[in-house]
């Protein structure tokens, strides 16, 4: 796969994640963020996924995939056994995320979070001048049928590792083309999380 | 890509001996098994096939001047899943069973008589044990892959748990590590069922009147543990027979019809000792050998494909699902499907499009790595 081709939030996670490192897809889709994570950055991948049909794909890419559901827990990885754990557009569809998130942090040394910013300006107008459930880029679906269960923002996020006491090394903030630097949490449509556990004394 | 495997036959292996698991030896044994495609001259793409149950080495193509496609014909040929354009494959008779390889029909040297139930019980181990002297005469030294559903699926464990040296990859199908009391009661029933014959004679019937009707009342409660309520209901509904007799208790539904041609037709060709013997094998494997399966898995080197079918309620996903987290926690790759199919546990006989999809990428990668590495597990 070429560099250019590859999602944006694709390319901030490569640049996330350490060469030859041990890396767990949650929710891995038709696993071409896998793909390149393997390809361009050495790493020893596997991943997981609940759609059937997108286990095909990445058996097809010669993925090595679980066909699962990320809310039954991941009690079949001893902990610390990845270097990364990503969990990229994937956590607002998961029912208890809390348990998932922790579960993450414990199988891996950190852990790199990604989804749609409920906050975003476009979705703020959709709500306050249109009244309506917004739909936009990274929130494409209508109210019913939409796959997400949660709808969070940045701010959410950043209150909820302050909060469980999660550290959060490094927060990336994206709107549709570019990085966005200025009030992520109204200007970025996606932001990227890179966490992990607190030490403990 | 239609022709398939083509013209086959049945070769024969002699053992001198073989110790079993119980300690007991079997002196002479013979293991009927047939292969398709051609060994490449590394020896590296030999793929061992091992059967269910009822299954034989016929896994694929016809016998001469016959039209008898083999158990998994749809999944071996050129094109096909094992693609014998590529692949070496290989499939025999398990021991203990009843289609050329030794078992209680088989003579015994001693007495010059049928063994019966002098035949010693068989483990699920000692037929793998047997198969791995198989692959040695045929001086393969690591198979890209062993692969099998059901009690197949069993002999992969036993091969991956005990000789993961010799292997590549492991793909076992609607398995288990080991049998539950539901399972172990299905089986139990079939063997009732035949040794409440009174042809069965504690055994002894050959050469006399066969214990037909406990057998084929066997194979029926089989076929309705192979299929689902729905696949049922698919094929038969409530539908009558058009040509039903006006007695009590015909066989008036279809699905009675099915039920007894199936058991009356598996009576032609299974020996009802065998059935008990290999049963018992299967209700007696233990893949982690009493301890948790991924401590028998620490350090392999192979890498997993499992597969299970969702409407399967004889060998239910949960079971597959303990396998692949037996790996995952050994630290072995393993991959993990949940066909959404409707056929019940025969899916593995019957869902060719998705098997053939997983296991062909899966092997292509698996034998590449090998052809760029050298060696497995970079």
């Amino acid at each position: 796969m070429e560099h250019e081709k590859i999602h944006l939030d694709y390319k901030m996670i490569l640049g996330l994640v350490q060469p030859r490192s041990r890396v767990l897809d949650l929710g891995c889709g038709t696993g071409e963020l896998l793909y390149a994570l393997i390809k361009e950055k050495n790493c020893r991948g596997q991943g997981i996924e609940i759609d059937e049909k997108a286990i095909y794909e990445c058996v097809a890419k010669g993925l090595t995939v679980s066909h699962g559901d990320i809310d039954t827990g991941l009690s079949e990885y001893k902990d610390k056994s990845f270097d990364y754990v990503i969990l990229n557009q994937s956590l607002q569809q998961i029912r208890h995320v809390d348990t998932a998130l922790q579960d993450a942090l414990r199988v891996g040394k950190k852990v790199i979070v990604g989804f749609p910013n409920f906050a975003y300006f476009k979705s703020r107008l959709q709500i306050f001048f249109a009244g309506r459930t917004p739909v936009t880029g990274a929130l494409p679906y209508q109210w019913y049928e939409t796959p997400n269960l949660h709808f969070l923002s940045i701010s959410d996020f950043i209150s909820y590792c302050r909060l469980k006491k999660i550290r959060i090394e490094k927060g990336i903030y994206l709107n549709e083309k570019n990085r966005a630097i200025l009030l992520p949490n109204l200007l970025a449509q996606t932001g990227i999380f890179l966490i992990s556990e607190r030490r403990h004394q | 890509m239609n022709k398939g495997a083509g013209a086959v036959h049945a070769e024969y292996f002699n053992l001198d001996a073989l110790t079993l698991e119980s300690g007991e030896r079997l002196g002479s044994v013979t293991l009927a098994y047939e292969t398709y495609g051609r060994l490449n001259a590394e020896k590296s793409n030999a793929v061992l096939v091992l059967h269910a149950l009822s299954g034989d080495a016929h896994a694929a193509g016809v016998h001469e001047g016959k039209n008898n496609p083999g158990w998994w014909d749809a999944m071996i040929g050129p094109g096909r899943a094992f693609d014998t354009d590529k692949y070496f494959i290989i499939c025999s008779n398990v021991l203990g069973g009843c289609k050329g390889s030794t078992g209680p029909a088989s003579i015994n040297p001693q007495t010059g008589k049928p063994y019966a139930l002098d035949f010693p019980l068989i483990t699920i181990n000692d037929m793998v044990n047997a198969q791995k002297r198989l692959i040695d005469h045929l001086g393969i030294e690591k198979l890209l892959a062993v692969v099998g559903g059901s009690m197949g699926g069993m002999q992969v464990l036993s091969w991956l748990t005990r000789y993961a040296e010799r292997l590549r990859s492991a793909i076992p199908i609607a398995t288990a590590i080991k049998h539950t009391p539901q399972q172990i009661a299905f089986n139990e029933v079939g063997r009732q069922a035949i040794m409440a014959d009174p042809h069965w004679n504690s055994g002894n019937y050959y050469g006399g009147p066969l214990p037909s009707k406990g057998l084929a009342v066997a194979r029926m409660i089989g076929h309705i543990t192979y299929m689902s309520d729905i696949s049922m209901a698919e094929k038969f509904a409530r539908h009558k027979k058009s040509n039903v007799e006006p007695l009590k208790f015909t066989a008036d539904f279809e699905v009675e019809g099915y039920l007894r041609y199936r058991g009356d037709n598996f009576v032609k060709r299974f020996d009802a000792n065998s059935y008990l013997y290999i049963t018992k094998a299967i209700d007696n494997f233990d893949a982690s050998g009493g301890r948790p399966l991924h401590e028998a898995l620490e350090g392999i080197e192979a890498k997993a494909l499992v597969i299970a079918f969702k409407s399967d309620w004889l060998y239910p996903t949960y079971q597959s699902k303990e396998i692949v987290k037996a790996c995952k926690l050994a630290g072995i790759e393993a991959t993990y499907c949940e066909i959404n199919s409707t056929y019940g546990h025969d899916a593995f006989l019957l869902e060719v499009e998705e098997e053939t999809h997983l296991i062909s990428h899966f092997l292509k990668k698996v034998f590449y790595e090998y052809e760029v590495t050298g060696s497995y597990g970079t």
